[in-house]
């Protein structure tokens, strides 16, 4: 038992901003006051700090075949940057692709507690929870990517809806993933051709379908699967000039329905193909405000080293073109593709001084919180453990002014940057970096601190300087447990694996299993993954 | 009675080929006796599952009998003396068990390396130094139009890779199978795979890089100043240079050739940065031949527990790279390991002299199913189950998928993973 006293909290999803409030912990969940022996209970004296739920990552690279082909190809990144072990705790090493432990470390450190592992490739989700399991302190789940998958491509041509969301729900189950990941729909099958789509009705080769069709089935899927986070998605032409538009265009094709798009801030550029970008972030933010089902994440660019690693395999070919710098490309058969390459964010490069303005245009742009989420792309547009950085940004508008005066005057002309004088306010912050993110996620006891919630809990000291007071908590609490004090680990412990169980029609196994003959090189019976490899794991039920 | 197992990964090569039947003698009570057929696997394969007898033995401590604590304690007091243990192995043995090792490393403080660095590992330097265009063996299946394999023999080390993965299977986009592929080896002599190949490349021994650099430049439209590259005529590299470029899907596998000849990374680095550039004008991507069944996890489990694949030190506390400095024979060939912990390995049939003798002089721990020179010669030996014979694991096939290893066997002997967790619980930390 426990209670964390006097603190000033913020809790949105229960209307709470800024009251002083005591916070009462039985059993790993938050408990009324009169459930609590409150002589019995360990005492937290949170007078004048502020209190909010555990942080809720909605989107990072942190787990998986990506990134730890990342982690071997850029030895380079660790050598400054590692932890000594300790009586409790493992050794680890890494700036942008820190190992499994030091991942846990440096998120709980920050005050977050539940994270959510970006893509991964089906064929080999047995080893992103490999690496799950060995990622401690955190509650966490993968995404699956379908966006170009065979199975699901053949049944959209087909007219068979019905067949692509039974195999669908099978390879959630097969996978133990918690959504479905969508990366350049049909860009990623056409790279292994040589080719890319650069537009909603572009053919996929040898499967007739478009990514607008793929859009719009996987979609329909998951509203009708009833998963609690909808399609994530990653839209066509990434990180190209002009994608501002086809990004609108691919809002307006949702139609409304539920979904999520990730690393907004990479999607929304104006200006004419292979050409400098302009910052198209007002069309896109207007037309997410248009849509109140759409959830986005921003994906803002942090000066400095970043390693880019997405599934989208002509993107990384791009980017090797780019910057003449290594390459690593992994096409999955059947599946999806992938590739990583290093980069560096330079504040005096054009481009990417526009990259941070349009991110941020999108913060201040979007109205409502609830639907805008903080992320980096982790590691893709800078390391996840610089939120407190982009948390100042967004807080402080003098500081913000300050730093876009430093950028390249070219870059800034015509922005609608400084002109955007709106603050966000603690309650927003925590909106943005958990009630929203879990809402968005469908996690009904993450991201808030109302009772039967579970006892993943920051105390943050009330600093002027936004970017000190989200760098280093006073105490961070995991299941009920102190795992942070002043900043630095006290205890590891290992968290909860999150994942999904959609019902199916039994019979599409036959279909799959005929699919396995000609597709794959290992067995049907091989392939779902056992639950030995999730131990700590919790089954998220289907009921949105 | 007789139980039939279908769908069996075999862990002895890189393949990991998981379509083995396997046919095992029961009593009445369900108690697995022996192999008694098994279909679908290689030679090699079969010799893995027969030639292994799973029943329990006692650990020994020099050479004499004892109990599981025994051998435990013995084995932390090893480990507890010594300044600077070698722990080395690793790539026969499951992900579960590498795991444990990683952990074992950073409580003692111990150098930590995998026999990737006296295989693979130059392929290792070689994505660090210039990346990694790849695919999985399904890709080759089924798309793969062109196919070069350079420094390697996979007809006798990796026997069902052609019929499985590369030059025979029909794929989605290779409905001919054999007769829709172009086949080249590029070799120093002849080989059994040589002798299926369409284009058999003769490269004089040494000579890899040459080679490489010139099919380089004919790619780029340069003209080469020789009639012959590594012996190789230039018209010949010239006319696969024109393959290369024309091709649909094409895909190299390399090996040991590359690797352990003169050159080794620079040579690998040549080959990768060659792939990646085919990339302007086609599909191209290339495949390390892993060897052991799971050295492709080792390096995965390394890399995620210590930012590494191979070549670590944990004695500062944390994770140092040192390919060289690290590596496992040049510890040993300086006189630097004061102790050794073997998993899953055979350094001492293996390693060249000056390595071998100076771990035949430190106290040694062996945790191995099957005896070898170095149980033979090690102080603490832990016999232990074969993980995808008589115990549950996972091993990752060479290109990185990973796979559920599942008894075929009833477990009646501790597994690596066990074993490990038991040493790291009587170790003191460092």
């Amino acid at each position: 038992m426990l209670g964390i006293v006097n603190g000033t909290v913020y809790d949105p999803p229960n209307g709470i901003n800024g009251e002083v409030r005591d916070i009462w912990i039985k059993d790993g969940r938050i408990v009324a006051a009169e459930d609590v022996d409150r002589a019995q209970a360990q005492i937290v004296d949170a007078a004048g700090l502020v209190v909010m739920a555990g942080g809720v990552d909605i989107h990072s690279h942190f787990v998986g075949a990506k990134v730890n082909a990342g982690r071997k190809f850029r030895p380079e990144d660790h050598r400054d940057h590692v932890r000594s072990r300790t009586s409790f705790s493992r050794s680890g090493a890494g700036y942008t692709v820190p190992t499994t432990h030091l991942t846990g470390y440096l998120y709980a450190e920050m005050g977050y507690t539940t994270v959510m592992e970006a893509a991964t490739a089906p064929l080999v989700a047995r080893h992103t929870h490999e690496e799950l399991e060995d990622t401690p302190l955190l509650d966490k789940g993968a995404y699956i990517t379908m966006g170009n998958n065979h199975f699901i491509m053949r049944a959209i041509q087909a007219g068979e809806r019905e067949k692509a969301r039974d195999y669908v729900a099978w390879l959630l189950n097969a996978t133990k993933g918690y959504a479905i990941k969508v990366v350049n729909p049909g860009g990623v099958e056409n790279w292994k051709w040589g080719k890319n789509v650069g537009e909603l009705d572009d053919e996929v080769i040898g499967f007739g379908v478009t990514p607008r069709q793929i859009l719009d089935a996987l979609t329909w899927i998951s509203d009708t699967l009833r998963l609690p986070h909808p399609p994530h998605i990653h839209c066509i032409n990434l990180g190209q000039s002009g994608n501002a538009r086809t990004t609108v265009e691919t809002i307006q094709a949702l139609d409304g329905r539920r979904a999520h798009l990730c690393h907004l801030q990479f999607l929304s550029y104006e200006g004419e193909a292979d050409r400098l970008p302009r910052s198209g972030a007002a069309a896109v933010a207007q037309a997410v405000n248009a849509q109140p089902y759409l959830t986005v994440d921003v994906g803002q660019v942090i000066f400095g080293p970043a390693t880019t690693m997405t599934s989208d395999g002509p993107l990384q070919y791009r980017l090797r073109q780019l910057t003449g710098h290594k390459w690593l490309n992994d096409d999955v058969e059947s599946e999806t593709g992938g590739g990583v390459v290093p980069i560096d964010y330079k504040r005096n490069n054009l481009f990417n001084a526009v990259q941070w303005i349009t991110g941020l245009e999108l913060f201040l742009l979007i109205e409502d919180p609830w639907r805008v989420f903080l992320t980096t792309d982790h590691p893709n547009a800078g390391p996840f453990f610089c939120y407190p950085q982009v948390i100042k940004l967004l807080m402080d508008r003098d500081y913000r002014a300050e730093m876009c005066e430093r950028l390249p005057a070219r870059a800034r002309k015509g922005t609608l940057l400084p002109d955007l004088k709106r603050e966000y306010s603690l309650s927003e912050i925590a909106i943005i970096t958990r009630a929203g993110t879990a809402r968005a996620l469908g996690l009904t006891r993450k991201g808030h601190l109302g009772v039967g919630a579970d006892a993943d809990v920051t105390v943050y000291p009330a600093l002027d300087d936004p970017e000190a007071m989200f760098a280093h908590p006073r105490y961070v609490l995991k299941g009920g447990e102190i795992v942070v004090r002043e900043g630095k680990l006290v205890r590891e412990q290992p968290g909860r694996t999150l994942y999904v169980a959609p019902d199916y029609d039994p019979t599409i196994e036959a279909d799959v299993r005929a699919h396995f003959e000609t597709a794959y090189t290992v067995a049907f019976e091989n392939y779902p993954v056992a639950p030995e490899y999730l131990p700590h794991a919790e089954e998220v039920i289907c009921s949105l | 009675m007789s139980r039939t197992i279908e769908n069996v990964v075999c862990t002895f090569c890189g393949c990991l080929c998981d379509d083995i039947v396997v046919e095992v003698d029961e009593d009445e009570n369900g108690n697995s006796g022996r192999i008694a057929r098994m279909r679908k696997a290689c030679a090699n394969g079969r010799g893995l599952f027969t030639h292994y007898d799973p029943t329990p033995q006692p650990p020994t401590v020099d050479g004499r009998p004892v109990s599981w604590e025994e051998a435990v304690a013995e084995a932390a007091r090893i480990l507890d003396k010594a300044d600077s243990p070698l722990i080395y192995g690793l790539s026969s043995t499951a992900t579960e068990a590498q795991r444990k090792v990683v952990e074992l490393a950073d409580k003692v403080g111990a150098i930590l390396d995998t026999t990737s660095s006296v295989c693979h590992g130059p392929s290792g330097l070689a994505m660090q130094a210039v990346g990694e265009p790849t695919c999985t063996l399904g890709e080759v299946r089924n798309r793969a139009d062109l196919l070069i394999f350079w420094g390697c023999n996979p007809a006798v080390s990796h026997v069902r890779h052609f019929a499985r993965y590369s030059a025979l299977p029909k794929g989605t986009y290779t409905p001919e199978g054999r007769r829709g592929r172009t086949v080249v080896v590029v070799d120093v002599r002849p080989t059994a795979s040589s002798r299926t190949a369409d284009l058999f490349l003769q490269v004089a021994p040494g000579a890899d890089f040459e080679a490489l650099t010139a099919l380089r430049a004919l790619i780029q439209g340069k003209t080469v100043a020789a009639d012959a590259v590594g012996s190789v005529p230039v018209s010949q590299l010239a006319s696969l240079a024109e393959q290369m470029k024309s091709c649909r899907f094409g895909v190299v596998f390399m090996g040991m050739g590359l690797t352990q000849s003169r050159g080794r990374d620079m040579n690998v680095s040549e080959l990768f940065t060659l792939v990646a550039e085919l990339n302007q004008y086609t599909r191209f991507s290339v495949l390390p031949m892993r060897g052991h069944g799971n050295v492709t996890g080792a390096d995965q489990v390394m890399t995620w527990l210590s930012g590494y694949p191979f070549a670590v030190s944990f004695a500062r506390g944390y994770p140092s790279y040192g390919p060289g400095e690290f590596s496992a024979v040049d510890v040993l060939a300086r006189g630097e390991a004061d102790a050794a912990l073997i998993v899953a390995s055979d350094p001492l049939a293996h390693f060249p002299a000056a390595a071998a003798r100076r771990l035949a002089q430190i106290p040694a721990i062996a945790l191995d199913p099957v005896p070898s020179l170095t149980t033979q010669a090690a102080r603490v030996v832990f016999p232990t189950a074969c993980y995808g014979v008589d115990a549950a694991g996972t091993a990752y096939r060479m290109d990185g998928v990973p796979l559920r290893l599942r008894p075929v066997l009833r477990t009646a002997r501790p597994t690596d993973a066990d074993v490990l967790t038991q040493i790291i619980e009587a170790v003191k930390s460092c």
